[in-house]
């Protein structure tokens, strides 16, 4: 594949996964790979496999066959947690929010992987644990003020609008300070305005923290425009792989999303 | 109106992440904590003590321990009466064995033999979630006051196979046994009630804390996150048992003086403690205490009332305050389905715009 254009090696690759669940097969031998400092875009009809996918990257669903290369190394059958640990962190396409926290505990969780004191001086409080809690407050600080968030800080989640939720989502994930963001629908169900400001706010992430990221959309004219590249599935296969322009023409893509015509 | 924070301006994430953000709640919290400690000593009597103030601080613990697991980590236990009689059972059997032991390190101790109780029947845990875990849990009780009748090793084998505490002192002052003046076993009780309190606080606020609300609130993405499940739902059970074997301990100890495990520790308690919390709030401190000295303190002023005030048959009153309590339940639910405690936080949160609400 051409790769010149991007900034170096794959961050991911994806080796000839399959996966099945029983007779139903999510996903038939899909290979791909992302680069370092890129946003991919993964797109298809519903029911391609695309939430499958990111399963299989983050480690929720353990495929039947293939390989997963994780920063240059080969990935064993880890659990979610360890993933997490390694640098991938994820949104949900039905927000996965801790309904009962405050935005800023949520993000807190977020950087959970990073805090480590014990138990006994997380007891007392004073000193380790305190100076470690305001060193992930003054980090989380700065996400919320580029979330634009602030004024939601101390608000339970579950009390907060579905746009305002989905931002906070995406500034849990970012909280992770992870090497790969995959975004599982980051602008379903919102308006043009909305839109407009999650689109801004992945561009900002990537140019100022330089973060992978891996999205699936729907909004075509969102994939075009944000993606470097696209990888396109339709049921559990892999049907087009590479630049936005030239995914767009490929005639492959648009029977899959228009149908064909069997005269 | 003088309970409000305009003026009081954070300018430090420490400042604005502390325990009571309020000054007004400041002082008055360290007011009342000042109060317990150094006046009422010289004023409790017996009454006082046996009726009212030790069986609301254990119960506190109690109610505060499965807050932690249920409030807080969202794991439905009904076990507590069970976890209860392990903390009473250990303490017994420690400072039989060892009479010369402090008796702060036995109540210590009977707390982390409870804990690593609490682990092994949190282990179901990690397969099962809500009623189905409510019910293995149940096996924890049923299992544990079944253990403690059976085995005479636990009652050292004594004729009755009651427990009862021998007399112990802490600097030269007895805390258990009938001689036990009532400001000694008091001042015992609350410094375990209000360390504990402090402890809770500061678990629940930090990592350990988030871990578990995030297990409660939503697992898979918890998990995905980077919380690992095993861990927090272990340290839940652990820690909550702990709290609960504290309690079970100072139960036994300080407040009964001598148990049958049937009796003293039956699933009645495991529902009343269950009752605490959901009353005065889940996943919360403050709820614990509240939702203790409701459940507890109020057929005893109902009794106070009706049998000392009208001079009603005791038999009649007892009936009655079934009654009335079950009633007075409901009516809190149906008003704050969230507890006391979030009624508190919603009158808090009038006062702040007292009188000029918008």
């Amino acid at each position: 594949m051409n790769t010149a254009q991007n900034t170096g090696d794959a961050l991911l690759s994806l080796k000839n996964i399959s996966l099945s669940f029983g007779g139903v097969k999510a996903l038939t031998d899909i290979s791909f790979d992302i680069l370092k400092g890129e946003i991919r875009a993964i797109i298809g009809p519903n029911g391609a496999g695309k939430s499958s996918m990111l399963n299989v990257i983050n480690g929720f669903y353990h495929p039947q066959q293939g390989e997963v290369w994780f920063n240059g190394s080969l990935r064993g059958p880890l659990k979610p947690h360890e993933i997490a640990r390694q640098g991938i962190a994820r949104t949900f396409q039905n927000i996965a929010l801790f309904k009962g926290m405050s935005t800023l505990d949520n993000l807190m969780t977020g950087r959970i992987t990073k805090m480590n004191t014990n138990i006994f001086w997380q007891a007392i409080w004073k000193g380790k644990a305190e100076k470690e809690e305001l060193e992930h407050r003054e980090k989380v600080e700065h996400i919320i003020d580029f979330l634009e968030i602030q004024a939601i800080r101390k608000t339970p989640v579950g009390r907060l609008p579905y746009g305002l939720q989905k931002r906070v989502e995406l500034g849990r994930a970012l909280a992770a300070e992870s090497k790969l963001l995959l975004l599982d629908e980051p602008m379903a169900g919102m308006n043009v305005e909305e839109k407009e400001d999650m689109c801004r706010f992945v561009l900002d992430v990537h140019e100022e923290f330089g973060t992978t990221i891996a999205l699936i959309e729907h909004d075509m004219g969102v994939v075009m425009d944000i993606a470097d590249r696209v990888v396109v599935l339709d049921y559990g296969k892999k049907i087009g792989d590479g630049y936005p322009d030239d995914v767009r023409a490929d005639q492959n893509v648009i029977d899959a999303y228009l149908g064909v015509s069997h005269d | 109106m003088f309970y409000r924070e305009s003026g009081d301006f954070k300018s430090s994430y420490a400042a604005d992440q502390q325990t009571f953000p309020i000054k007004f709640d400041r002082i008055a919290i360290y007011a009342f904590v000042a109060f317990l400690f150094l006046v009422v000593p010289f004023f409790i009597n017996d009454y006082w003590e046996k009726s009212i103030i030790l069986p609301v601080l254990v119960w506190s613990l109690a109610a505060l321990g499965l807050n932690i697991l249920t409030g807080y980590c969202g794991q439905v236990s009904l076990g507590t009466g069970g976890f209860m009689a392990v903390g009473a059972y250990a303490s017994y059997k420690l400072t039989t064995s060892f009479p010369e032991m402090n008796m702060f390190l036995v109540i210590i101790m009977s707390g982390g033999i409870t804990a690593l109780v609490g682990i092994v029947f949190g282990l179901p845990s990690l397969r099962i979630k809500g009623f189905y875990l409510a019910v293995a849990t149940l096996a924890a009780q049923f299992f544990l006051v079944w253990l403690f009748n059976k085995v005479p090793w636990f009652y050292n084998y004594s004729a009755s196979g009651m427990i009862t505490v021998p007399e112990r002192t802490v600097f030269g002052v007895a805390v258990t046994g009938s001689n036990a003046p009532p400001w000694a076993t008091y001042l015992f009780c609350l410094i375990f009630v209000v360390v504990f309190a402090l402890i809770a606080r500061n678990l629940t606020r930090g990592r350990l804390g988030r871990s578990w609300m995030a297990i409660r609130d939503m697992d898979i993405a918890a998990e995905i996150i980077g919380v690992a499940p095993l861990s927090a739902k272990l340290s839940a059970f652990a820690i909550s048992s702990f709290y609960i074997g504290l309690s079970g301990a100072l139960f036994f100890s300080i407040y009964l003086g001598a148990a049958e495990p049937t009796e003293a520790f039956g699933i009645d308690k495991s529902f009343l403690v269950l009752f605490m919390i959901i009353i005065g709030g889940l996943g919360s401190i403050f709820g614990s205490f509240i939702g203790a000295a409701f459940m507890f303190l109020l057929p005893v002023l109902f009794k106070n009332i009706m049998v000392g005030g009208f001079g009603w048959p005791t038999d009649m009153v007892q009936h009655l305050i079934f009654m009335l309590v079950g009633g007075l339940i409901m009516f809190f639910l149906i008003v704050e389905p969230h507890g006391l405690a979030q009624l508190w936080r919603v009158t808090k949160e009038k006062l702040r715009l007292w009188p000029f609400p918008h």
